[in-house]
Parts: structure tokens; sequence; C-alpha cells
């Protein structure tokens, strides 16, 4: 609770710095984009951060990312696929890609850093073999159904609010669902905390594990489809690059713990909110610039865990 | 109801199993005895689908049946209750109650039901005995509490076959009572109950057949009117164990100082024995108050040579203290004097460097790197001895290692072996080798021989023994209290922390140490 409390603190206090000394930063255009930028940055933050409650980690998200916009505008442009189709697909193939993880680390017994990290050069590849050049969203001429797509996802509004933002309430709701109120949240909490204890207890931990790796994928496959759609175009040497590490930091901002068994979904979306508030503070300040946007976000994370470590240690002492 | 016939296993380099034969009726408790590495805690994970059996088969109500995984088993009504206790810490009590076989409402993920699971878990604590909210995190309840949950677990499943590993090592007097009271009425119910424990006089309180395995054969079997200690321990360890408690450091006579050859660790001396009354105070505690302590100080004295136990109930405060003292809590008042002389302790490396060592309750998960060799764990601690410029030297290590374990009689096949597949008496052999070459002045022994079997307890009782008798002090931590009479010169009891009372030697009974640990006035 006091997690949760400490990074809805440092949301506020980085919203507040950012509309209070950035005045372009306040017009109602602007927090349309800081909000379509939470979505995207909360979609992969979700669903690594439900495999880092189970004890696991991901590192070929941002490499899946790119490798999911490139397939999801090469299988539109050079094969003629409807969007919806398309994205299904990539979908799909993602949903694989998990599993295939899943079953490595679960089967095999492979650590997941280095499964992933594997994943992180080879989908990277594929994606670069698959088009020589940058995919851009099909013109409406050619494929009227994505840029209606396009117009409603990231343009789209109910209520003011994007339709990228929505679609992450979604998840987050379901997400919540499952993992704070049904019987695979539990486990993947006890598997996270005390593996050898849920196999004692006549857990089939693997098959929970193996669905985790499959969510942190499918994430960041539908992350690679709105990355196309969002940004019109994907460069299959550079699109997504170092995403699992914004996603990772998102769900450890949030409360998770990479030792596994700690986390909830609120603070992985709160967790998700600090990165583009932080990159654009560094953006639009004259002091910082973005060159340093690394640096801050490398500094952030340590200052909010040495606070995090602090307030364990002054609890405990009471 | 349950049978096992001709089990076997075999592990990379040890025959576990070999050929053992069990039966288990209905309303009857089984205690299976035998010393560490006789094959019982193989031989439960067979039976609770955690191993396969390499030969042999099981029967289950005369129908042969074979188990892959735990939940196999625990589908039939077999349940093991592990001795290394396995909750999720990060979970509520209830949560840890019904893990693996939560209350849902439906649906394809399986939502939860929280308020139902809440109410069991509620009677099934109470049938326990355990006063704690179901909300409660596991993480937040001392060690005893905790076995508690693990018992009240088994029992939320429909259990036909209840085995229970070492059940009481962590319990409290009165927690074993009412286990034993829970024992009785699943007894009444038709539950079998395989009961695994190394505390003889439990034993003979609880059980109705006794079966003893040695070396992964069956040694005998015993029924309820046969068993008595001596007849247990004959079988356990194939020969008559006389003298249990080797206290030949106060047993009076002319003091000899045995002397120490480069190890540190006294030499054979026959009958060394020495008064510890006539040795100058080794180790002196002021007004002593600590991080996560009580708020009344502590102190305490002990001499060079002399054993006092520590007592108290579990969760009154002596792993702390020993903690404290070691360097591992802050000190936050008071005193602490070795030979006359105050030390500033605030690390262990402080304590280490004065002579002031900690043999650590939990020696799996702090006194040992399991999956190091024995070598290497022996010599951990004195890589200053066996180093030079930054190398290690592997001839020196092995040397002293070799030394200390021919000393210690560590049964280990080769120096090179993982110390995580000794037994738990070997094991902890280790951590007190590794100790005996610093040349200590103070050991602190948090429960020395938890989980150890009959056999190499004595051993280690006649280490500390020798140890004594070279001048060291010893603090002994332990809730067994056979163990604390039969050991100690003195004892201290603590109780919620504070120093309850002192007890001298002749003052011993278990009556006087309980009525301290329990909160009554010194006598």
């Amino acid at each position: 609770m006091t997690r949760l409390l400490g990074v809805l603190l440092m949301v506020l206090v980085l919203y507040a710095v950012l509309m209070g000394f950035f005045e372009r930063a306040r017009s109602l255009d602007n927090h349309q984009v800081l909000a379509r930028r939470l979505g995207f940055y909360g979609v992969l933050t979700l669903g690594v951060g439900v495999l880092i409650v189970t004890g696991g980690i991901d590192l070929s998200i941002g490499s899946l990312v790119g490798l999911s916009a490139v397939a999801f505008g090469h299988l539109m442009n050079k094969h003629h696929w409807q969007p919806w189709t398309a994205a299904t697909i990539v979908i799909a193939g993602s949903v694989l890609i998990g599993l295939f993880h899943g079953l490595l680390v679960t089967g095999l017994r492979l650590q997941p850093f280095l499964v992933t990290l594997c994943g992180l050069f080879m989908y990277r590849g594929l994606a670069r073999k698959l088009s020589d050049t940058a995919v851009v969203l099909p013109y409406e001429s050619v494929q009227p159904q994505a840029e209606w797509l396009r117009s409603f996802l990231v343009s789209g509004k109910t209520l003011g609010l994007p339709h990228v933002l929505l679609l992450l309430g979604l998840l987050a709701a379901l997400l919540a669902l499952v993992l704070h109120g049904s019987v695979y949240g539990r486990y993947w909490y006890a598997i996270g905390y005390n593996e050898q204890a849920a196999r004692y207890a006549g857990i089939a931990t693997n098959r929970y594990k193996i669905a985790a790796y499959i969510i942190s994928s499918t994430c960041a496959g539908l992350g690679g489809v709105i990355f196309l759609l969002e940004y019109r175009n994907a460069t299959p040497s550079d699109a997504g690059a170092l995403l699992e590490l914004y996603a990772i930091t998102g769900a450890v901002l949030g409360g998770c713990s990479l030792r596994g068994g700690e986390g909830t979904v609120p603070g992985m979306i709160l967790g998700a909110a600090v990165l583009p508030l932080l990159a654009q503070i560094c953006n639009t300040s004259p002091y910082i610039g973005s060159q340093l946007e690394y640096t801050v976000i490398g500094g952030a994370l340590l200052l909010a865990t040495i606070a995090n470590e602090l307030v364990t240690r002054i609890s405990k002492r009471r | 109801m349950l049978q096992a016939r001709g089990i076997c296993k075999a592990f990379p380099g040890v025959q576990a199993l070999a050929g053992v034969s069990l039966t288990v009726h209905a309303g009857e408790v089984l205690a299976v005895l035998g010393e560490n590495g006789a094959g019982k805690s193989t031989l439960m994970k067979i039976l609770a689908g955690i191993y396969t059996p390499d030969a042999g088969e099981l029967l289950l109500d005369n129908q042969p049946v074979r188990f892959s995984n735990v939940a196999d088993a625990m589908v039939r009504g077999i349940l093991l209750i592990h001795q290394e206790l396995n909750l999720a810490e990060n979970l509520s009590v209830a949560a840890n109650l019904f893990l693996g076989h939560e209350e849902v409402r439906g649906g394809l993920l399986g939502w939860l039901n929280r308020r139902a699971m809440n109410v069991h878990a509620q009677q099934l604590l109470e049938r326990v005995g355990l006063d704690v909210a179901p909300s409660r995190l596991v993480g937040d309840l001392p060690l005893g509490q905790r076995q508690m949950v693990e018992i009240a677990r088994a029992l939320s499943r429909k259990a036909r076959v209840l085995i229970m590993d070492e059940p009481t090592s962590s319990l409290t007097q009165r927690e074993t009572e009412r286990l034993f009271e829970v024992i009785a009425e699943l007894k009444r119910s038709g539950v079998a109950v395989v009961y695994i424990s190394h505390r003889l006089m439990e034993v003979q309180a609880v059980a109705d057949r006794v079966v003893v395995l040695r070396d992964g054969r069956n040694s005998g079997e015993l029924a309820r009117e046969e068993i008595t200690h001596r007849r247990m321990v004959e079988l356990m360890v194939g020969r008559d164990l006389k003298q249990f408690f080797r206290r030949g450091h106060a047993a009076g006579g002319a003091g000899v100082v045995p002397a120490q050859d480069d190890t540190g660790i006294v030499a054979e001396t026959g009958t060394a024995s020495i008064r510890p009354e006539g040795h100058p105070i080794r180790l002196e505690v002021r007004e002593l108050c600590y991080q996560g302590g009580p708020e009344t100080p502590v102190s305490f004295a002990v001499r060079g040579g002399e054993i006092v136990g520590m007592a108290g109930l579990v969760g009154a405060g002596r792993t702390e203290l020993a903690e404290a003292l070691f360097g591992l809590r802050p000190l936050l008042r008071g005193e602490v004097r070795l030979d006359g002389q105050p030390v500033a302790i605030r690390s262990p490396s402080d304590a280490i460097a004065a002579g002031l060592l900690l043999a650590p309750e939990d020696r799996r998960q702090y006194g040992l790197v399991l999956e190091e060799s024995v070598q290497h764990n022996l010599g951990l601690p004195n890589l200053d001895q066996n180093s030079r410029l930054g190398l290690v030297s592997p001839r020196r290590e092995s040397d002293m290692a070799r030394r200390l374990c021919e000393r210690l009689r560590v049964r280990t096949p080769r120096l090179s072996q993982p110390v995580g597949l000794l037994s738990g008496g070997n094991q902890q052999k280790v951590v007190l080798g590794k100790w005996l070459a610093k040349q200590p002045r103070v050991l602190i022994l948090d429960e020395p021989t938890r989980g150890v079997d009959v056999g190499a307890k004595s051993e280690i009782y006649a280490l500390m023994d020798e140890l004594a008798a070279a001048g060291i002090a010893i603090i002994m931590i332990s809730s067994d209290l056979e163990e604390v009479l039969g050991m100690s010169d003195r004892v201290v009891v603590l109780h919620e922390g504070r120093l309850a009372g002192e007890l001298p030697r002749t003052a011993l009974s278990e009556q006087a140490i309980m009525h301290l640990a329990t909160g009554g006035s010194n006598y």
C-alpha cells in the first residue's frame, strides 16, 4: 500500500512539475499525447509486470514490438491483407513466441533472462530480414481500413479519452481480475515467491508460468500493432528498441520485485505513467534536453528504489 | 491402508533406499525413525508422489498405485507436511491454507471465493489452536506459528494418510500438546498418521507402532508396548549408545588445558576435565539493548569452558540476542566485554575478529553454501590463512579441510562433495568446522542439533564438550529441553526478549525452565 502511494506521489509530482514549469505542456493536445503514450507503455508494462510477479523476466519485448510492427505493415503493404487479419495474425504469432519462451523456461529449465535475451537478438534480426526499409502504414487509397483503424484507436476519443488509453483500461481491468481475483493470479504470486512451495502444494507450476510468458509476449505483439498505427512507420533496425527496459522499469517503479511474488496492476499502470512524464520534462526543458533522458530515467528508478528501501526499513523498525 | 513393498531409490552416488517395506493402517500413528541419511525423508517423498521409486510398489487399499506427481498423491488423500516449511510468505494465511485447492465460484480461470475461504480458514486455525487472523501475511508470523499453519493446511484437504516430517522441531511445548490432540482426533476419524521425529520422548508419547530404518533398509519394528527409548536407539544406530550426553568438561577433577593443534582444534586428551567455576569470565554482556529487542536491558556472563544453555519458547528472542552479539543487529546501549576488555561489535567481521562466533539456526540458509563443496565451505571464512597475495592456495585449503573433517568425523565421500548432499548432522559439523580454525573464544550455537539424527547428535555433544574443555565459552540456544538439561552447566531463560531467570546446574529441571520460559518468576 505504501508502495502504491509512493508511486502515485511520484506521478503527481512529475505532473505538477510538467504543468507548472512548461506552459506548452498544459494544452489539451499535449494531454492527448501523454494519454496515448501512457496507453502504449502501459500495455507493455502490464504484460511484463505479470511475468515479473511469477519471478520471470522478458528482455525480448522491444524486439518483438519491432518485429510485430514491421510484420503488421509488411502483411498489409506487400500481401494486401486487411488490417484486421494482419493484426490478428501478428498477435497470434506473438502468442506462439510467448509459448516458445515458456516451454524453454519450464521444459528445459533454461534461465528466463537467457531465453529472452536470445529472443531480443533473434526477433530484431527477423524484423530486418522481413523488410530492408522502414514499413509505413498503407495510404488510405491502398488500404482504407488501415487509416480508419488508426483514426479509431489513436485519434478516436470517447468522453475526451483516447481509445488507446481505454484499451489499456480494459486490459488493466481484465488483468487485475485475473491477478487479484482468480486462481491463476494466486498461483502466480505463490510461484513467484516460492516455486517449490507451490509445487509441493500440488500446483502444476509449469502451466501457470507458460501462461505468464504468453501474456508478456502477447502484450508486446499488441504493442507492435499500436506502434505502427501511432507512428505511421517502423524502422526494422530500431523500432521498439529499449522498450523492454522501459516496460521493466515501469513495472519495478510500480512495485514489482524482480525476485518475484510482488506487484499490483494499479501500481504497474502508475509506474508506466512515470516514463512519458519524465520524457516530456526532459524534452521540453531547455536545461535538461532529450540527450539526458536516459540518465534522468535511470536516476529516477534509482531514487525510487532507494526511497522504497528506506521506507521499508523505517516501517520495519517501528 | 497404505503399503509400500520393496521400495528402492538411488540418487547419483547414493543408494538412498534398498528395498524398504512399510504398512500403515487406518487410525494408527506409525512413527518412522532412523538416523539422517537412513532414507526416511526419501521414503516419505515417494509416498507423497514427489519422487518415483526405481523399484518396488505402492498399494493403496490393496490396489497398486503409481503417483507421477504431488497432485496425484493428494487426490488420493496422501499428504506430506514438510520438514522445511513450504509456505508462500508473500500470501495470507488463508491463501496458504487453500493453496492448490482454492474455493472458487467457477469461471474459466476460477474466480476466488475469498469470503468462504476466510471462514473455513478460521475454523481450521481454531482446530489447531492457532489464534491469528486468516488475512495475516505468513511472512509476518514467527516460525512456530508457520509450522501450525502448515499443519492446518494438511487438515484443509481430505487426508487419509498424513505424513508429518519433524512437525515439532519449531513448536513450543503448548503447541506440541495441541498437535498431539489434533493427532488423536485424526486417529479417531480413521486417518493414518505417519510421524517422523528425532525426539524420542515424543515418539514414545504419540506412536502406536514404530518402524526403524537404517542405511536404506528396514532395521526393525516395535509394537506399542515395546517402545522404549533404549530399544529405539538400538535399532537406529545398531549399537547401544551408553552415554548420550558426554559432559567430561564439568565433571570435576584437576583442570588440564588440552593442547591445540594448528587448526585450533583440541587434540584428543581423553579425560580432560575442568571446573568452569574456576575459569575467568570470558564473555560479559552488560545492560545490552539491541534493535528489535526488549526495553529492559539484558545482562549475563559466560565463563571460559562453560556451556550455558539458553532456553525459552520459540519467539522469546534468543536468536535475536545471538544475532545482536554477532553484529547482525545494531546495538543501542550497553557493553559487551571479552576477557574483561570492552569490544565494539558493529558487524559480523568485528565479532569474528574478536573471536565471537555464531553457528546460526537455519544452517541451510545462513550457515552453508549448499551447492559448494565441503572444502570450500570450510575454507570460506579462513581464506586469510589459506591464501597468498589474494590467490587461494588449494593445497593449504584441502589440507585444512582434511584435518577438520577427520577431527570432526564428518562423513563425506570426498572433500569436493557438495555440502547440500550431506546429512543434517554432517552439515552441522561443517558449520562448526568453519569456525574452529578461527580460534574461537566464544561460540554461540543456535539449535545445534535441529534436524540432526541421534548418532550425529551424540557426536556433536562430544564435540561441544571438547571445545568447552579447551576453554571456549559456549552459549547453546536450544528448544530441546532434554538437550538443555543434559548439556548445560547453567541455563539462562528468556521470556519475551527479557532475561527471565538463571538456573544453576543443581537447580535444573524441566519444570523450572518451563516455569521461567512461560513468564513465571525466578525460584
